[in-house]
């Protein structure tokens, strides 16, 4: 869809022809935060693409570097994070050359976004409908009245129920599960082409989480959405997403469709990581650990950042980066799957 | 020693705290006083040797039990109970926060933060000798001596949480009461501190009361579970039997909710409701407005707990033989 013909969607023509270009593009992608005690790479040569109505789930340890790549997407890296090398496409068009002023404009209206504490993505001073209506306005041709009963339309379909009277409420007077619906519903007002969902359910009681999870499945099918769900849980992985991309320490180590990553895993970390979640249906006397923890930015090892915690580790490991290449059924970075590790 | 005494019972216990508005605001709103139940009535007991966890949702009352069986808060009402500790003393009770960020002193050296207790309680004379307890702590929870003259900071989550977990072993407690102390991890860590933890359970003969939302950590911990819901706990079971055969509507529900990466439940949309007020509970059993079984009888009378085998459960229709028309959750 060219940009002209996104401006003159009204939005309520919903399920209207998406171009076949994929929803999200990153090649590449390098971000660097300039500091006083030097250069920290924090994604390093990252690419990933998502589909139209796919969800793709990013999951690895804290500090892998999975938020930065949301931010990074959404343009919202504060300095001295900044993009050092790369390119991102939405929808099919170039984002990551945009003034900011352009850029405002293209998130919302093709990019929505979906953080952890649904507090911080509403106003507490204004009812959520002032809210919904003037994100609404702000992307499409409706008229006020237009805006208010899409904005009904919205909150019924995330979930919300008697949205005429919930309209004139305030965030406090919402459950958190409910917060998180509402936030759900600003991201989608303008019909974007890609969602970015960073650990939306994390601070959510598991019953509640379940309930999110699937509305952002139901959503991501009906509105043909990509969602790229950032979370450090396996789980809600396995349950909502349609292929998984797992990063350790700045990079994308394995890639592939979710059931083959969690039952066929290829790289060595995410062997370990499969095996270290306790099971739901058997005990065992000792879970399989992997030791150690990941590299600090500024303490990464040559080669391959998981050497020193890699059972399979050989000379080779310690002096070259691998990249993804095929693995199984996906992708793994690791030589072990690239002519060996001597 | 005797095996058979529990190390800890905790009979009838509740807490209340007055949230209500300040005074002024009060008698210029017209506003009553207003008190939350975090703890109704709760009762358990744990063997020593044994690992009691409890589960439940955000708010239930889990760390509220935590800082009743360690002293923080005391009880509204009811009793809480030790057994005898080593050589005839009472019981040591030593408490693991979540976040082992906030729980260590960052201007203190490891060494100095885990000989604490030791200096305090006197179990150890002369400077050799608490340095030689420091770096045996140390040796226990995987870490290296010179690890001793760093500072929190210095550390990673997990190290962190082995350093709280070595100051918590310092006084020589029986019973350690760990409230979320993995929560924080990430998984391939998590692993290494449960695994920390069962081993030390086996070479020191310590209990653990352990408190977690993440029921497949529990599974793996527990021997025995209880079921909190709003303040009140509504199933207790051995760990195998509440996984196998839950019986409470509310166990069923978290059970059948949980993500599973081996089960992925991923056509199904739930509306299983949310938690109500804790302020303003309903009447009658607290579960009703999200129970597919609930009835006249629920929204009216509060059930008690009922025996079904080794499980005790708070559920009206279990007692009346009417729970298995419950519609599948899992
Ligand atoms: N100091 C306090 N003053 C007033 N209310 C409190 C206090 N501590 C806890 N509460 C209330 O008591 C109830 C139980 O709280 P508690 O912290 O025990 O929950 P929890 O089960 O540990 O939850 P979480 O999983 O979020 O840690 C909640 O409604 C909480 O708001
Ligand atoms: N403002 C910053 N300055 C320096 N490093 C940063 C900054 N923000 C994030 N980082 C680093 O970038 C890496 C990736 O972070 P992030 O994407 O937040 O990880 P996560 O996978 O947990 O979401 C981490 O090592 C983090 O410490
Ligand atoms: S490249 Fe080498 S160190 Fe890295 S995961 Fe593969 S085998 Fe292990
Ligand atoms: S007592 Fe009634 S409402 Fe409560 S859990 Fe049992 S069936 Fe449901
Ligand atoms: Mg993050
Ligand atoms: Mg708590």
């Amino acid at each position: 869809m060219t940009p002209a013909a996104a401006s003159q969607r009204t939005g309520t023509d919903t399920m209207a022809a998406r171009s076949a270009a994929p929803a999200l593009e990153v090649s590449n992608l390098t971000v660097e935060f300039r500091t006083r005690r030097g250069t920290l790479t924090a994604i390093d040569d990252v690419s990933m693409r998502i589909a139209p109505g796919e969800i793709l789930g990013v999951v690895g340890e804290s500090g892998a570097g999975k938020s930065i790549t949301g931010l990074a997407v959404l343009g919202l890296l504060e300095v001295p994070g900044r993009i050092a090398a790369g390119e991102i496409h939405v929808n099919g068009r170039r984002i990551d050359t945009l003034t900011e002023e352009q850029l405002t404009k293209v998130r919302g209206r093709e990019m929505g976004a979906i953080f952890q504490d649904p507090l911080t993505a509403l106003n507490p001073i204004f009812s959520i409908g002032a809210q919904l209506i003037e994100t609404i306005r702000l992307h499409t041709d409706l008229s006020k009245e237009e805006a208010r009963q899409r904005a009904i339309k919205l909150l019924r379909e995330v979930g919300i129920p008697a949205p005429e009277e919930r309209l004139d409420q305030y965030p406090h007077q919402f459950s958190g599960g409910m917060r998180q619906r509402v936030v759900i519903a600003l991201a989608l007002a303008a019909e974007p082409a890609l969602i970015i969902a960073d650990e939306p359910t994390t601070a959510l009681d598991v019953s509640i989480q379940a309930q999110i999870t699937a509305l952002l499945r139901r959503l991501c099918d009906d509105h043909q959405t990509g969602i790229m769900l950032v979370t450090h849980d396996m789980g809600v992985i396995a349950e909502t997403a349609d292929r998984v991309a797992v990063m350790y320490s700045g990079r994308v180590v394995e890639t592939g469709r979710v059931e083959d990553v969690i039952h066929d895993a290829q790289h060595p970390y995410t062997k370990g990581l499969m095996a270290a979640i306790p099971s739901l249906h058997e005990r065992v006397d000792k879970l399989a650990q992997i030791d150690g923890s990941m590299p600090r930015l500024n303490a990464r090892p040559p080669g391959c950042a998981f050497n020193a915690r890699c059972p399979a580790a050989g000379p080779r490991c310690h002096r070259d980066k691998p990249v993804l290449v095929p693995a199984g059924r996906g992708e793994a970075a690791c030589f072990l799957h690239d002519g060996g590790t001597e | 020693m005797d095996a058979a005494t529990p190390i800890l019972s905790v009979e009838n216990v509740s807490k209340e705290f007055d949230v209500s508005a300040p005074w002024l605001n009060r008698v210029l709103e017209g506003k009553p006083k207003m008190f939350v139940r975090a703890v109704d009535e709760v009762s358990f007991s744990v063997p020593r040797g044994s690992c009691f966890s409890i589960v439940g949702e955000s708010g239930c009352g889990k760390s509220t039990v935590a800082r009743l069986v360690t002293g923080l808060y005391s009880c509204s009402a009811g009793d809480i109970h030790f057994g005898e500790g080593q050589g005839g003393r009472p019981v040591r009770v030593q408490m693991i926060f979540q976040d082992p960020h906030s729980s260590l002193n960052p201007r203190w050296r490891v060494g100095n933060i885990i000989a604490e207790p030791i200096r305090e309680m006197k179990l150890r004379t002369g400077e050799a000798q608490i340095r030689a307890r420091v770096e045996e702590l140390l040796a226990t929870v995987g870490l290296a001596a010179d690890d001793a003259d760093k500072f929190p900071h210095e550390f990673s989550g997990g190290q962190r949480q082995r350093v709280s977990i070595a100051r918590a072993l310092a006084s020589e407690p029986e019973l350690l009461v760990c409230d979320e102390p993995t929560s924080a991890l990430d998984v391939s860590v998590q692993a290494q501190i449960l695994n920390l933890m069962r081993r030390l359970q086996d070479e020191l003969g310590l209990t653990y009361l352990f408190i977690s939302h993440n029921l497949s950590v529990v599974r793996h911990m527990s021997d025995t579970i209880a079921v909190m819901y709003l303040g009140r706990i509504v199933e207790m079971a051995p760990a195998e039997t509440l996984f196998n055969a839950p019986q409470h509507p509310y166990s069923r529900l978290l059970l059948g909710t949980i993500p599973d990466i081996h089960a992925p439940k991923r056509e199904r949309e739930l509306q299983s409701g949310e938690p109500p007020s804790p302020l303003n509970p309903p009447a009658g059993c607290t579960f009703n407005p999200r129970c597919p079984l609930a009835n006249d009888r629920c929204r009216r009378d509060l059930p008690n707990l009922f025996a079904v085998g080794e499980t005790s459960v708070r559920c009206h229709a279990v007692e009346e033989g009417r729970a298995q028309e419950m519609p599948s959750a899992g």
